[in-house]
């Protein structure tokens, strides 16, 4: 094991170049239907099909890594892989620490989800889930209601069926997956538009491959294949916009 | 902004106290300490309330482990047992999705013909569920620590005690406990120390964060995200720390000294390695 | 493995049809769950590992506490000291960080033809030469430097907590048996390595037993690290799914955690059956209570 790590390190330390790039792509892997593990335990959904399709047009070698939301973009900028593919918004306050390619998704209209009977007014007086850093986060802070954060998507769901927030805020395509995965213990509330549309994280001293990826998103945007992947997990042709 | 008024802003932030955003931008060293200080309260709380509680039911538990009565024995040694067996963490995230299945209105029943309602919601809440997991936990270390503690209590003082005429209560009041907690004091401080450590795992672990209102890891992993450098937080977080531990080592050997002052030298307490549990 | 099991379960191909058992049978062997199958051997891997590990940076640090070089024997001290003091978590999260930016850095001088600056704005950027491992390795050797540095980070927190353990075995050792080496004519070094050495280890025992113990129950720390762990998987594969997935299920967190209890009940109860075997078969012949057989 340990020769074969020596070697595959000196393989790599000394060979030539290889014809293909490697980008190594970063993803949460935990907020279906963007991103997450599937059956069989590989990585899965909207970010993962569309990564992986301009991958082969930009002609580059990409492995994904899965990472922690939390962590997501000191991770980035670390040097640990070199995009972020994981339903992240376009956000000023993001662009400022790292660059983003040419929109992927239009901006996707976030919804509150609570119990079924849940008084309307919770939503900005009493108790709201979101996860930490992100966009819906920031969102509940300056709504008047009491944001409560959880690490993982996931965690903010259960949250809200348990009682321990009175609704969540998330986005909206994964809202309407999970209400549809408790089984109508949860029901949709109010929709907000919050966001620029989902980017792709790169380092900003990265610009060779933001060219390369945004070259490759203008390809598919025109010949149709990006709508064709929105329509495939979102059913929804409003967003297939391209 | 000046030091004293992050000060003022941050030094209680933690328990949701000051300046209601945390600091985004432009992040100062100033901001960082008080911060993850602030957020040391926290721990201090958790170790605190947690030795408090936990010394009381480790007695009960010691000397059930101790009795001849074999369900006491049985299920004081279980309770050690399955404490000391599996992992803190792993108890955090357990606890808290046993918690979270609690109805939400809590219990009601009748009692003596008023009808209680026993609230349980707050356990999902750091605050009490991560106390009552810190709390049991230390429970069974310490009560382990008791146990040993009492079968080395020495034979004879306990063979004067009766020939003094003394019940059974008053030999446990005047020579049996006094000697127990003499005997276990310096495993009892490194408890003690140890246990504080272990509450940097609450937030780490299931608990989420009510309005970022987070332990001292909780603020530095935070300022490690947003400046993209763990080389100052992490380092302060070990500072407080360190700090801390100082201080329990003091206080520790304070009540080590009175419990040993009738002996020409007090023995010195060795502090021995037991971490994460 | 994989294809054994998937023939013994071929009506898993559509799992919707299932019902009870026959449902279970297919859920407990998907994909995803023998991933989590085989972290339980990331963890036993960790364990075999970490625990030599530690124990060498054990005797260095007891050797340096014991060194009667002036500077050493301060860094022994402050090693022991500093890990005591601090909770081994910030150790966790801060020391594979270091190493790993450590590596990168050296490699970056070392390496790289043109040296432009490593920290621009935000950015920590090292040329693709001097990436650890290089982006171009395999998935896997990504993850096994990401276990690597894991692994260092158990290795110094507990190498500490082994130092002194050791230290006070060595201590331990009586000065009768050192003294008769001597009267033998052995130097210094030979009544070390001949005598106190093994004689060291039936005092270290207990204490060493205790931090297997608690290496054990340190494991789900590795979940920290950011490394694909029973905790993640539990997690994982406990939460909530939809009609997205083969299987679908409400949140099972509870009884994935309930599992991982058991399993660590298994390890700990188990490995003190087995301490307390050595601890009687190394007793035997020794100057100490036990081993003179019960003459109490």
């Amino acid at each position: 094991m340990k020769k074969a790590l020596i070697s595959a390190l000196a393989a790599g330390l000394f060979a030539v170049p290889a014809l293909a790039d490697t980008v190594r792509m970063g993803t949460e892997a935990a907020y279906p239907p963007y991103n997450f593990v599937n059956d069989n335990g590989d990585v899965d959904g909207f970010d993962i099909d569309v990564g992986n399709l301009l991958c082969s047009l930009a002609d580059l070698d990409c492995t994904w890594v899965k990472n922690d939301w939390d962590s997501i973009i000191p991770n980035l900028v670390a040097g640990n892989y070199d995009t972020i593919m994981a339903g992240m918004s376009i956000t000023a306050e993001r662009d400022e620490i790292i660059d983003f390619s040419e929109g992927y998704l239009p901006p996707d209209p976030s919804l509150y989800a609570a119990l079924e009977g849940t008084d309307a007014g919770v939503l900005t007086s009493g108790v709201v889930a979101a996860q930490t850093n992100t966009i819906q986060a920031g969102y509940v802070a300056e709504s008047g209601a009491t944001l409560v954060e959880f690490a993982t998507p996931d965690e903010t769901i259960s949250a809200v069926i348990n009682g321990e927030a009175d609704a969540v805020l998330a986005d909206g395509a994964y809202i309407q997956e999970q209400i549809e995965a408790t089984g109508g213990q949860l029901v949709s509330m109010d929709s907000v538009m919050i966001g620029g549309g989902l980017g792709i994280g790169v380092r900003e001293s990265d610009t060779e491959l933001k060219a390369k990826l945004n070259a490759a998103l203008a390809q598919i945007k025109k010949d149709g294949r990006l709508n064709d992947l929105i329509i495939k997990w979102f059913d929804d042709e409003s967003k297939a916009i391209y | 902004m000046s030091c004293g008024q992050t000060l003022i802003d941050y030094g209680l932030r933690s328990f949701g106290i000051g300046e209601r955003l945390l600091p985004k931008t432009d992040i100062t060293f100033c901001e960082q300490f008080v911060l993850i200080g602030s957020g040391m309260l926290w721990n201090i709380y958790f170790a605190v309330c947690a030795l408090a509680l936990g010394f009381i039911f480790a007695t009960v538990l010691a000397l059930g482990k101790a009795s001849s009565h074999p369900w006491a024995q049985k299920s004081a040694g279980g309770f050690i047992f399955f404490f000391r067996g599996t992992p803190l963490f792993i108890q955090f995230f357990f606890a808290y999705e046993l918690f979270v299945q609690l109805p939400r209105n809590g219990f009601e029943f009748a009692f003596l013909g008023t009808d209680i309602t026993v609230e349980t919601r707050w356990l999902t809440k750091a605050w009490a569920g991560a106390l009552v997991v810190l709390w049991l936990n230390t429970s069974a270390y310490t009560a382990q620590i008791f146990y040993g503690a009492l079968r080395a209590v020495p034979a004879g003082d306990i063979e004067a005690a009766k020939a003094y005429g003394m019940t059974g209560a008053q030999r446990f009041r005047r020579i049996i406990w006094p000697n127990m907690l003499r005997l276990s004091w310096a495993s009892y401080t490194n408890e003690a120390i140890f246990l504080f450590h272990a509450t940097t795992l609450v937030f780490f672990s299931a608990f989420p964060a009510w309005r970022q209102q987070g332990d001292a890891l909780y603020y530095a992993s935070y300022f490690a995200e947003q400046t993209f450098n763990p080389f100052i937080p992490y380092p302060i977080v070990a500072f407080w720390f360190v700090l801390g531990t100082l201080v329990i080592i003091g206080l520790f050997g304070l009540v080590n000294a009175r419990l040993n002052r009738h002996l020409p030298s007090a023995p010195k307490i060795r502090y021995r390695p037991r971490l994460i549990r | 493995m994989r294809g054994f099991l998937f023939c013994m379960f071929e009506s898993c191909a559509d799992p919707s049809s299932l019902t009870g058992l026959a449902w279970f049978a297919c859920y407990l062997t998907n994909g995803k769950h023998l991933l989590f199958y085989q972290s339980f051997g990331t963890v036993l891997g960790l364990l075999a590992l970490a625990a030599p590990l530690a124990l060498l940076f054990g005797f260095a640090g007891a050797l340096a506490k014991r060194s009667q070089i002036p500077g050493l024997r301060q860094i022994g001290q402050v090693y022991v000291a500093m890990v005591r003091g601090i909770p081994d978590v910030v150790f966790f999260l801060f020391v594979p960080l270091l190493i790993d930016q450590g590596i990168e850095v050296v490699r970056h001088y070392s390496l790289c033809e043109s040296t432009g600056p490593i920290y621009q704005g935000n950015d920590f950027v090292v040329c693709d030469a001097a990436k650890m491992p290089l982006s171009s390795a395999e998935p896997w050797v990504h993850s096994l430097y990401g276990f690597a540095l894991a692994l260092a980070a158990y290795a110094i927190v507990f190498g500490a907590f082994a130092a002194n353990t050791l230290d006070g075995a060595l201590s331990a050792v009586p000065t009768a048996q050192l003294e008769t080496a001597r009267a033998y004519g052995m130097n210094a070094r030979q009544s070390f390595v001949r005598i106190q050495l093994p004689q060291m280890w039936i005092y270290a025992l207990p204490g060493l037993a205790n931090l297997w113990q608690i290496l054990i129950k340190a494991t789900p720390l590795l979940f920290l690290l950011g490394i694909e762990d029973i905790v993640y998987w539990a997690r994982e594969l406990g939460g909530t799914k939809g009609s997205r997935f083969a299987y679908p299920h409400p949140d099972w967190r509870i009884y994935y955690f309930a599992a991982l209890l058991v399993f660590y009940m298994i390890m700990t109860w188990g490995s003190e059956k087995v301490f307390n075997r050595l601890q009687v078969r190394m007793s035997v012949g020794q100057a100490t209570l036990s081993g003179k057989g019960a003459a109490l």
